[in-house]
């Protein structure tokens, strides 16, 4: 990193001089093989983020692999349908269920609500949890674009959805039949990502 | 990303307690005992905002971080310890909550950062000095000035001012 | 057809570039003086070129011409003047404008002030500055042509993000862009040097000013961001190590190791090699801010919007650039005639120590911003790199540093006893151990903020230290008058700077004992918070051009007394319906009393008060440092012509 060496009228270098010299030529080189790699590396990153490899705001779930959290949450008030606690999951479920957290406030959930809908009508499980709603605005939601929970447990202040690692909503969790968390998806589903990622997670853990 | 960011975009207008500024917080939710509160003040530096990116949640007023906040506090007062509270969090958030990365095989070159470059740097001036001392003629006591130096000297000298007494 | 003109002024400049970019370079190469001489008036034009541009644009925000789609999404005819002017820059588009416009401004400042270069240098300079334009305004051109038009016209505009209708943040990129473009004109010493393969005290001596310019406006730059995070983001914070921050501190962290590694090339011809290579590294980190804020591929607060075409396009540009210059620089540095010895304990020495801990830090911040990037794409875990990671990694690097300063600025070339600068420190040493013990008394047990107000203290008595010996105002004290009238300005630079420093670092450990209070508060009643008693007086509807606030009026007093009246609001604009806080913030240079006004209810309305001991000391000691860079940049020496290179300095 420093400039050492001889004076202009100094004696020829001895051998081992000669040597680190060579090595500290090869030092030069450091810069440009850093940069090099640098470059690189942002270029995968650009690659990344335009094929959804590497994504800046996903967060994974901490969850994966492990059994469900303890939770019981009340019914969602006059929608006639029970309510959800870590129970209802762990206690030997038929099939993989998916389980979705969802408020009619949000724009996204609206979005996948019919793929939801699908999904019950072929026979997967599927449970919600209403997250910081109004029960009327809910209900009202349900009525409009159709039930497809099974089960559905309102969590207003949100506690819950703490214990599940969820950041926003909507977001489904695949819980298979043991009762362990499998999958989580943030964002709304879409078609493609049934077909590439939900169904053949569904078929394995049947 | 795209998937993501639209959602937050569809989200942004849906809640206004989203904003990440604008906010200022609830007297309600903070703690009587001022020593208690220091405490939750500081763990809640430690973990990060999950919705609003780089800030922690005692400095954000988005929903999620003012439920986490109010969460930490509720631990406390139930007598958890501060790493017990971390870990709580920990658990259902993963490392990307912790705001100080925990030292694991993925972050060891990351912690190791300010040792590694000041071993490195250290090393190559180490190496540049011994270099020196390997030529004799350059050593710093017997140097005569040369040519350049005798000239540069007389320059700096009619400059002046610069050189203090010693 | 002003915006029209404007494209065609870009396309110009991108011409006129181009062959500033050849035709001096090969002149330099073949030794043809005509081709050489064409460098200045080819970077006049360029600069006229971009400046036009830069009217033309900025003629379209303040007319508020709404067939301009940059005018349309970023700007609105209610807006006042100023923040239409602004608005010029407060986008992607026009902020890449205002880049290639001061890039174009200080070619031609190298042009204008560097009549007395020898010409196949400045050829040389001018040609590479010329590359990095051509390269920018294709990149204009390319992918964010900012004049692009819509029809039919919009009715009006959409309206400026409200966040940027702010003093603050409307002055902050142009003083930040004036620090990046600074480092290319060190980039282009660099490489121009590389080229003839030849560094010398006349090249440290040309490299230092714009190196000090340069880090002067980063300095202001990064300051007037942070002060902005502070009154605008009202939660009281100042740095948040957010990656955008740590982008605009890594090239200063390279150009202030730079400042002071080419003194000793101007000094005692030595660290030339590792010089040049600064010069290259602070501009390499400047390109990799643009990239990093500019590309997406990291979220931040101030990150504009993404689009990954534009990324590709920078990373060409940053692997042309730095690849070019770090290839350069590996085939070129051994040709630089080494020269110069001298013994670990003397200025250079410690100069030397500067660089191992300034690039040090500048490794930690680099990794901390990239780490989570890198962490997630190759091992695919997802973490957070935040404040509390950058403080643990940083201090037991700048600890050293601080303790280092005032002795090695004591301490004399070539070689030094340590012991006699230790004898003229002892006051300073004596000032840090009163500090530190007043500290811990009046403030009790916070040794953090405590050890902050000794190394200020260290470092304020330092730098007084350090004058009062150039001065020799003990020994004789009657001709320190005229001592420090023959006193060089870069010594009174070099003090003042380090004792800005120190004032920053007082500031910052006065926030370390900040309190403050949480409280919902009807009109009449009060809170206690640091000694002042705080009242709300009341909360009222005004208005402003563009958007409509509630105002809350809180007195503060103490023993009886008013001390301040704070009015802060929560404003409300309707195009784009955001809100905004804005705090109040009352200061008498020892402390700020800063109150934020936060949601209503029930009559009652939620104050954040906050009482931030020395807190505007963190932006003072900025620009006091700042100054300092500019006092250096007055120096005789630095105006009057370098002396032509020695014959004596052999090129191998």
């Amino acid at each position: 990193m420093n400039d050492t060496g001889s004076l202009p009228h100094a004696p020829p270098r001895d051998a081992a001089a000669a040597r680190t010299a060579r090595s500290r030529r090869w030092l030069l080189y450091a810069p440009l093989a850093a940069a090099g790699g640098a470059v690189l590396g942002f270029w995968a990153l650009l690659r990344g983020l335009g094929t959804g490899r590497y994504d800046p705001r996903g967060v994974p779930s901490a969850l994966i692999g492990q059994p469900v959290p303890d939770f019981a949450l009340p019914p969602l008030e006059g929608a006639g349908l029970p309510g959800l606690s870590a129970a209802d999951l762990r206690g030997g479920l038929e099939r993989p269920a998916l389980v979705n957290f969802w408020a009619s406030w949000c724009v996204p959930c609206l979005v996948e609500h019919p793929l939801l809908m699908r999904l019950a009508r072929e026979g997967t499980p599927v449970f919600g949890i209403n997250y910081k709603d109004r029960p009327e605005d809910a209900r009202a939601f349900l009525g409009r674009h159709g039930n497809p929970f099974a089960r559905l447990g309102a969590d207003q202040p949100g506690r819950v959805a703490i214990d599940w690692g969820v950041y926003g909503v909507p977001e489904t969790y695949l819980v298979d039949r043991g009762g362990v968390i499998r999958w989580r998806w943030a964002g709304p589903l879409t078609p493609p990502l049934l077909e590439s990622e939900l169904r053949p997670l569904l078929r394995r853990h049947a | 990303m795209p998937r993501r960011a639209a959602l937050f975009l569809l989200l942004a207008p849906l809640l206004p307690a989203a904003a990440a500024r604008g906010a200022v917080g609830d007297p309600a939710e903070r703690l009587a005992d001022p020593a208690l509160e220091a405490r939750a003040r500081a763990i809640g530096r430690e973990l990060r905002c999950l919705v609003c990116q780089n800030q922690s949640i005692e400095d954000s007023n988005a929903d999620l971080a003012r439920d986490l906040r109010r969460l930490v506090r509720e631990r406390i007062a139930a007598g958890a310890s501060d790493a017990e509270v971390v870990r709580f969090v920990h658990a259902r958030y993963g490392d990307f909550v912790l705001l100080r990365p925990p030292l694991t095989a993925a972050t060891a070159l990351l912690w190791a950062m300010p040792a590694l470059a000041l071993a490195g740097g250290g090393a190559a001036i180490l190496l540049a000095l011994r270099r020196r001392r390997a030529a004799p003629d350059a050593a710093v006591e017997t140097a005569p000035l040369s040519e350049a130096e005798r000239a540069r000297l007389a320059a700096l000298e009619a400059e002046g001012g610069e050189r203090r007494p010693s | 057809m002003i915006p029209e003109l404007g494209h065609f002024a870009l396309a110009l400049a991108c011409a006129v570039a181009l062959a500033q970019g050849v035709l001096p370079l090969v002149g330099a190469a073949r030794g043809d003086a005509r081709l050489i001489a064409l460098a200045p008036p080819l970077a006049a034009a360029q600069a006229l070129a971009a400046f036009a541009a830069f009217v033309a644009l900025a003629w379209s925000f303040a007319v508020n011409d709404t067939t301009v789609l940059g005018v349309v999404q970023n700007s609105h005819s209610a807006k006042p003047l100023l923040y239409k002017l602004t608005g010029t820059w407060g986008n992607h588009e026009g902020s890449m404008v205002l880049w290639v416009l001061i890039l174009a401004l200080c070619g031609g400042a190298v042009a204008g002030f560097g009549r007395r270069l020898p010409g196949a240098l400045q050829a040389r300079v001018l040609a590479v500055l010329a590359w990095i334009a051509v390269g920018f305004l294709l990149f204009i051109l390319a992918t964010s042509n900012p004049f692009r038009r819509v029809w039919p016209p919009a009715p009006d505009g959409q309206g400026l993000n409200p966040v940027l209708q702010d003093p603050g943040l409307a002055f902050h990129p142009p003083l930040l862009y004036l620090g990046y473009v600074g480092f290319a004109v060190t980039f282009a010493f660099a490489v121009a040097a590389l080229l003839e393969g030849r560094v010398d005290a006349a090249w440290g001596r040309w490299v230092r000013p714009w190196a000090l310019a340069a880090w002067a406006f980063l300095t202001l730059g990064i300051a007037l961001g942070s002060w902005w995070a502070y009154y605008e983001l009202g939660w009281g914070g100042f740095w948040f190590w957010d990656p955008v921050e740590n982008a605009s501190l890594l090239p200063w962290l390279a150009g202030t190791a730079l400042l002071h590694s080419a003194i000793v090339v101007e000094k005692r011809e030595a660290l030339k090699v590792w010089t040049v290579l600064l010069a290259l590294l602070a501009f390499a980190l400047s390109l990799l801010g643009t990239f990093l804020v500019r590309s997406g591929v990291l979220n931040s607060v101030h990150a504009f919007a993404s689009d990954p075409a534009r990324g590709v396009f920078i990373l060409v540009l940053l692997a042309l650039y730095v690849g070019g210059g770090f290839a350069l620089f590996a085939a070129r540095a051994p040709a630089l005639a080494p020269a110069g010895v001298f013994a670990p304990l003397s200025r250079e020495g410690a100069l030397v120590l500067n660089n191992l801990f300034l690039c040090s830090i500048g490794a930690v911040v680099l990794s901390g911003t990239l780490y989570p990037l890198f962490a997630d794409l190759v091992l695919g875990v997802k973490i957070s790199v935040g404040p509390p990671f950058f403080h643990t990694a940083i201090l037991p690097l700048a600890a050293p540093l601080l303790l280092a300063m005032p002795i090695g600025t004591l301490l004399p070339w070539k070689r030094a006893r340590l012991w006699p600068v230790l004898q003229r420190l002892w006051w300073a040493a004596l000032a840090a151990a009163g500090a530190l013990l007043l500290a811990l008394a009046l403030a009790g047990a916070r040794v953090w903020p405590a050890l902050g107000f000794a190394a200020a203290a260290w470092l304020i008595g330092g730098a007084a230290a350090d004058l009062a010996d150039r001065l020799a105002l003990f020994r004789r004290p009657a001709a320190a008058w005229a001592r420090a009238r023959g006193l060089p300005r870069a010594a009174w630079g070099a003090a003042l700077a380090h004792a800005g420093l120190g004032l920053t670092l007082a500031g910052i450990a006065g926030m370390g004992l900040a309190t403050e209070a949480l409280v919902a508060l009807r009109p009449g009643e009060s809170a206690r918070l640091a000694g002042y008693t705080w009242r709300l007086e009341a909360v009222r509807d005004v208005a402003g051009p563009n958007w409509s606030a509630r105002r809350a009026t809180v007195t503060v007093g103490r023993d009886g007394a008013v001390v301040a009246v704070l009015e802060p609001e929560r404003r409300f604009f309707p195009l784009g319906r955001q809100t905004t806080t804005e705090a109040a913030i009352a200061t008498d240079l020892l402390r700020d009393l800063y109150a934020v006004l936060g949601e209503e209810r029930d009559g009652a309305a939620i104050l954040r008060l906050h009482h931030n001991p020395l807190a505007p000391w963190i932006w003072l000691g900025a620009a006091v440092m700042a100054l300092g860079g500019g006092l250096s940049l007055s120096d005789r020496r630095v105006r009057v012509a370098a002396p032509a290179p020695r014959g004596a300095t052999v090129p191998a």
